[in-house]
């Protein structure tokens, strides 16, 4: 496909070309990742910041603290709680977002040509707006004088406002709606290049649709399926604006636990091993990735 | 492929019926809040009537003034900057074959994408504040070589997409007539490759605009771009007034989407 152009092949070189990027991403995204991971093993300033002492107390406190008085260690269970909170909550947006991307993924895919683009759009449109603008927006639909109280209020079904702002269930509610469109497109690209003839052979073979669908299109959606739960899991596990708005600061998750660290809770080193937690999550989630896609080659 | 046919198998049962579920409850919170932006009535709670009151304020409030000349201002020299440098790495990287390397400066450019905001976001909150207490430079700079970072990938994938479509023949031809380099990419190259640079400056300048975490750790006192200021709004009592700078925001991206799609639209 690339064919070597005489010219240009000469004179410019990729290395080169890419330099300006590079430098531009090693300097303020890529290279300081790595400063976290050495703030990370320092000792904590008095205020804020670090000392130059080299100390495991950071990683130590991740998971256990130490009483001030009689030094006994435990686990921290204020943490934990907050790991577990962090995790079950991107679990749960990634399974119900799958369960509403999957059929919406389909559903535009199999739109006559004309029309796919549009909802393609209506998809899109979310996808690019500002996250604090989407995430606002639910917050006015399930405060307790929001249209969804209201609406149940009219029609009878409670008597009064249920407390949905500030609770668990209002980040889960969160993080659905503003990463469903992260689950629908790459979902809707794997459908896209689904050949449909396939499930035509499987009900002439007398396949059930839930054998069509499980036997037929799910292994062959794969690829597409593992990158939309990849793409929903890693921003919801490092998720800071939705908890921080819906949550109301009582039910952090790990992005706000962090940002605690380097805020009123002082303690750099920390956040440090905190973040560098975070990263290596993500790390091992793209190595399951790029293992499964490259394993199970998407036929066409 | 997906065209209909009499016994349509590409119908499952309950697909269609989520499907626009969703779109209900992916739109009715925006419109929602498009609706309530103009709100005559002064509380979030109670609608009176149609009313550009709630824009007259926003636009009459200072804060929010400064703030958004800031957001734009950041927005253009971040895109800029990201779409220029975008634009020679994806010349760099497409149509000359595989190169030694060619991995890692994918990984690279692609990095803002995988790594958790928060987590970029910190490590720039710790970099920057040694390098504002060494050079004493507090001015918007940092937050625009941040923006232009993280704005790379947004800029470089329809770049890079568009050149792949393109026929490297024009080139050849170019240099059959003794173009050179300079010339042939300057006539020919850039002219063809412009739509997906255009598309990749749009991205980069909505990426910018709408980011709230790595801009909310990294800005200094008084920094404070529209989506930041709309942050720090949520902590006080709900106004109708963020309602229209929402809505003001979620116009321009709109705007701006629409001509991506028209500008990336293949013309054949």
């Amino acid at each position: 496909m690339s064919r070597q152009t005489p010219g240009r092949s000469k004179g410019l070189n990729g290395w080169l070309l890419s330099t300006p990027a590079l430098i531009l991403l090693l300097l303020a995204a890529s290279g300081p990742l790595l400063i976290v991971a050495v703030y990370s093993v320092l000792e904590k300033g008095d205020y804020s910041g670090v000392r130059w002492i080299l100390s495991g107390e950071g990683w130590f406190r991740v998971l256990f603290e130490k009483d001030i008085f009689d030094q006994t260690i435990s686990l921290a269970d204020a943490n934990l709680s907050i790991f577990w909170r962090s995790f079950k909550l991107s679990i749960a947006t990634t399974v119900i977002t799958f369960a509403f991307g999957l059929p919406t993924a389909w559903f535009i895919a199999t739109r006559p040509a004309k029309s796919r683009a549009f909802w393609l759009f209506l998809i899109t449109i979310p996808f690019w707006t500002n996250l604090l603008i989407r995430t606002f927006a639910i917050m006015e639909v399930i405060r307790n004088q929001g249209i969804l109280n209201t609406f149940l209020m009219h029609f009878g079904l409670i008597s009064e406002p249920i407390q949905i702002l500030y609770t668990d269930t209002a980040v889960l509610m969160g993080m659905t709606y503003v990463y469903l469109p992260l689950m629908v497109l790459p979902l809707y690209a794997a459908i896209d290049r689904f050949d449909f003839r396939l499930i035509e052979a499987g009900y002439d073979l007398y396949a059930s649709r839930w054998q069509v669908l499980r036997g037929v299109i799910l292994p062959i959606i794969k690829p597409g399926i593992i990158a939309g739960c990849i793409l929903v899991f890693i921003p919801s596990l490092g998720a800071y604006v939705t908890p921080r708005v819906l949550g109301g600061g009582k039910n952090m998750m790990i992005g706000n636990f962090i940002e605690l660290q380097f805020g009123q809770g002082q303690n750099w080193p920390l956040g440090a091993a905190l973040s560098t937690v975070l990263l290596l999550v993500v790390l091992v989630s793209l190595l399951v990735y790029t293992r499964a896609s490259s394993r199970d080659n998407p036929n066409g | 492929m997906a065209k209909r046919r009499a016994f349509d198998v590409t119908t499952l049962p309950g697909f269609t019926t989520i499907a626009i579920l969703a779109f209900v409850l992916l739109y009715a919170p925006i419109v929602t809040l498009v609706i309530y932006s103009f709100n005559g009535g002064n509380s979030v709670n109670q609608w009176g009537g149609f009313s550009l009151q709630w824009y007259a304020i926003a636009a009459q409030n200072e804060a929010v003034q400064d703030a958004t000349a800031r957001s734009l201002i950041i927005a253009v020299w971040a895109s800029v900057i990201s779409t220029t440098v975008a634009t020679m790495a994806a010349l760099g990287t497409t149509r000359r074959g595989k190169f030694k390397g060619q991995t890692i400066i994918y990984v690279i450019i692609n990095q803002p994408l995988m790594v958790p905001e928060i987590v970029t976001a910190v490590s720039l909150l710790i970099f920057f504040s040694s390098v504002k207490v060494a050079t004493g430079y507090s001015g918007l700079g940092y937050l625009i070589l941040a923006h232009s970072a993280f704005c790379i990938p947004f800029a470089y994938l329809p770049i890079k997409a568009r050149l792949e479509g393109m026929d490297t023949t024009m080139e050849t031809a170019a240099a059959d007539l003794y173009a050179t380099p300079w010339q042939s990419f300057r006539y020919v190259t850039l002219p063809l490759l412009l739509p997906g640079v255009i598309a990749g400056a749009m991205l980069a300048f909505i990426i910018s605009l709408d980011n709230v975490i790595i801009t909310e750790f990294v800005k200094s006192a008084g920094q404070d771009t529209l989506p930041t200021y709309m942050l720090g709004q949520l902590r006080r009592a709900l106004t109708p007034e963020v309602n229209a700078i929402s809505t003001a925001l979620l116009g321009l991206t709109v705007l701006i989407l629409t001509l991506f799609v028209f500008v990336t639209k293949k013309r054949d």
